[in-house]
């Protein structure tokens, strides 16, 4: 036992000294646990999040709109790719998570289990869901395990575009006829108390926060991140003349942020428990795209076992052709 | 639509942006849906730049059409019956074999024809199929690719890569088949003799067949118009989703 307890020791103290945690380092079983479950989620969450956007690419409103938005979509697959390559650092392969979450085993963000329903869906699951997601990303470029964290950096300087784009288009909307204006406060409306629930319970009430903050994959809690995301987006909405839909909402001089009303959580938790308005359609999409594309999966890995297996073996000269 | 021009290399420039934008929105269909991520990412690539490309195609119609023209008022103000794409690339996107049979077919094709194009007379168009150009061989490299790969993969992906090129080939014909706008285009060196970029079209694609232990059947080339504007039913469906946001809300702008 005195060496486990010894490294762990050691491993916490590397970390608490903001040192960056690399595949083949030592590290505990459980931290291992935890990064794969976490990082694994967020590529589900990327990928799974293509869902919701890609419902509106064949009804982009113009060209412009169109190939943003298809690029942006886009990127959310690029994020799940780094992710997952990211977590099969730590010994646990695409295939095997990807499996998890058919089977409904993995999770994923809450969010995108609520359906787009109209084009300003496109600007609010911008400006809110990336930036929520943003809020939680920019402290995960300081996580402590390396590939998760350069994972990040690399996905945030994309996201903050997807959060400005989306807020252009409640720019939009909100600047044009009534009926857009319309459109963009039922989506603010739709998606706001949603976008707050992305950042979980309060962490007195989710178990793995005081380990993940000790382990330095989290830096932040969950309430801290909420209270920054809050404090950053009113005034946007207040700049495009939108209301937020909560009557509680106000700037507390004393504690230099807003204040605002009670998340209800039993909503969160019928969402996470599998009865969000789309849980069922976003979890078939994705099982019906791997099992149409099972076919193409075995054909592109038997044509390549086949190509090894007529190149010639390293270190041995070609055969040579008959004259 | 609205605006008549006298200009007539707006109809070709309509026919070749026509193309691109009905094939990149077939393509973009696939976006979050594809057999694998790494496919998925590159064909939501191939929707980029062909709706980038028919951008371009409508930019410089609408500017020679004037009248506050724009390439909007193009894509989302058209009827069917206006559109001059090839039948081919409004076919649906079928199994994933059906979408790179009809992606490899157009490819070669696009290849040879943005070759010719980059020698037009219209400087403006040859300046954007120049650049196109780039991307179109990648796109053909892309598909043929695929051909090979699954018409020697496995059993099953070689009888559906077999079944797909034989559903897209009767749509072939008419990429060749000059039409009203093909003869005004070529008659002014805009663009090519569609007609004699045929035999090179089957060389390129006969090797990649060949490689791919395929062969392509011989068919009877279908009657098709759609260079007049006459399509299959499936066209009208893709523009009445394309199109529904404005024409829904006809005073707003997005
Ligand atoms: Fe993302
Ligand atoms: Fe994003």
């Amino acid at each position: 036992m005195a060496p486990t307890v010894d490294l762990e020791a050691r491993f916490l103290a590397y970390v608490a000294a903001e040192n960056k945690v690399e595949p083949k380092h030592w590290m505990p079983d459980a931290y291992r646990k935890t990064l794969v479950r976490q990082i694994s989620q967020h590529a589900h969450s990327e990928v799974v999040g293509m869902l919701p956007e890609a419902n509106w690419i064949t009804r982009a409103p113009s060209l412009r709109a169109k190939l943003i938005l298809l690029a942006k979509v886009q990127d959310e697959g690029g994020h799940g790719l780094y992710l997952y390559s990211a977590a099969e650092t730590l010994g646990t392969s695409r295939d095997q998570m990807i499996d998890d979450l058919l089977a409904g085993k993995a999770k994923y963000s809450s969010i995108f289990n609520y359906p787009t329903l109209t084009w300003a869906d496109m600007g609010a699951v911008g400006w809110l869901v990336d930036g929520a997601a943003i809020q939680n990303q920019v402290m995960l470029c300081r996580t402590s395990y390396g590939p998760y964290s350069r994972a990040m950096v690399r996905i945030c300087k994309e996201e903050s575009f997807h959060q400005r784009q989306g807020y252009e288009i409640m720019m939009h909307l909100a600047r044009g006829t009534q009926e857009q204006k319309a459109m963009a406060q039922d989506a603010l409306n739709r998606w706001w108390w949603p976008s707050l629930m992305m950042f979980g319970p309060s962490d007195d009430q989710s178990p793995n926060s005081a380990q993940s903050m000790a382990w330095r994959i989290k830096r932040k809690s969950n309430d801290d991140l909420r209270q920054e995301f809050i404090d950053k987006t009113v005034p946007q909405a207040e700049f495009i003349g939108l209301s937020i839909p909560d009557p509680d909402l106000k700037w507390n001089e004393e504690r230099g942020h807003y204040d605002f009303g009670a998340i209800d959580w039993s909503e969160f938790f019928a969402v996470v428990a599998g009865n969000g308005p789309c849980n069922t359609e976003r979890l078939e999409a994705r099982r019906k795209a791997h099992a149409e594309g099972a076919w193409v999966r075995e054909a592109a890995s038997a044509y390549a076992a086949k190509q090894s297996a007529r190149r010639p073996a390293a270190g041995l000269p070609a055969k040579p052709h008959a004259a | 639509m609205k605006w008549d021009t006298c200009d007539p290399s707006v109809q070709y420039l309509l026919h070749l942006g026509d193309d691109a934008l009905v094939l990149g929105h077939r393509l973009s269909e696939w976006c979050g849906h594809g057999p694998i991520l790494e496919e998925d990412i590159a064909l939501s690539n191939l929707a980029l730049d062909l709706v980038g490309l028919a951008r371009q195609y409508y930019q410089l119609a609408a500017q020679r059409i004037s009248g506050g023209c724009t390439e909007d008022h193009l894509a989302y103000w058209r009827s069917d019956r206006e559109f001059l794409n090839h039948v081919l690339v409004e076919q649906p996107n079928g199994d994933f074999a059906d979408t790179m049979a009809r992606q490899f077919f157009f490819d070669a094709f696009h290849v040879l024809q943005l070759d010719a194009l980059q020698h037009s007379s219209d400087a403006e168009l040859a300046a954007i199929a120049r650049k196109a150009l780039k991307e179109a061989t990648y796109h053909a490299q892309h598909s043929a690719d695929w051909v090979v790969r699954l018409g020697d993969g496995t059993e099953e992906s070689h009888r559906r890569m077999s079944a797909a090129l034989a559903r897209h080939l009767p749509f072939v014909e008419e990429l060749f088949t000059a039409a009203a706008v093909d003869r005004v285009a070529f008659e002014r060196g805009w663009g090519p003799d569609v007609a004699s970029l045929r035999a090179s079209w089957l060389e390129l694609v006969g090797e990649v067949v060949a490689k791919a232990a395929l062969s392509l059947p011989v068919v009877a080339p279908k009657l098709l118009r759609g260079k007049q504007g006459i399509h299959s039913e499936s066209l009208g469906f893709l523009l009445a989703e394309m199109q529904s946001l404005p024409r829904a809300y006809p005073d707003a702008t997005w």
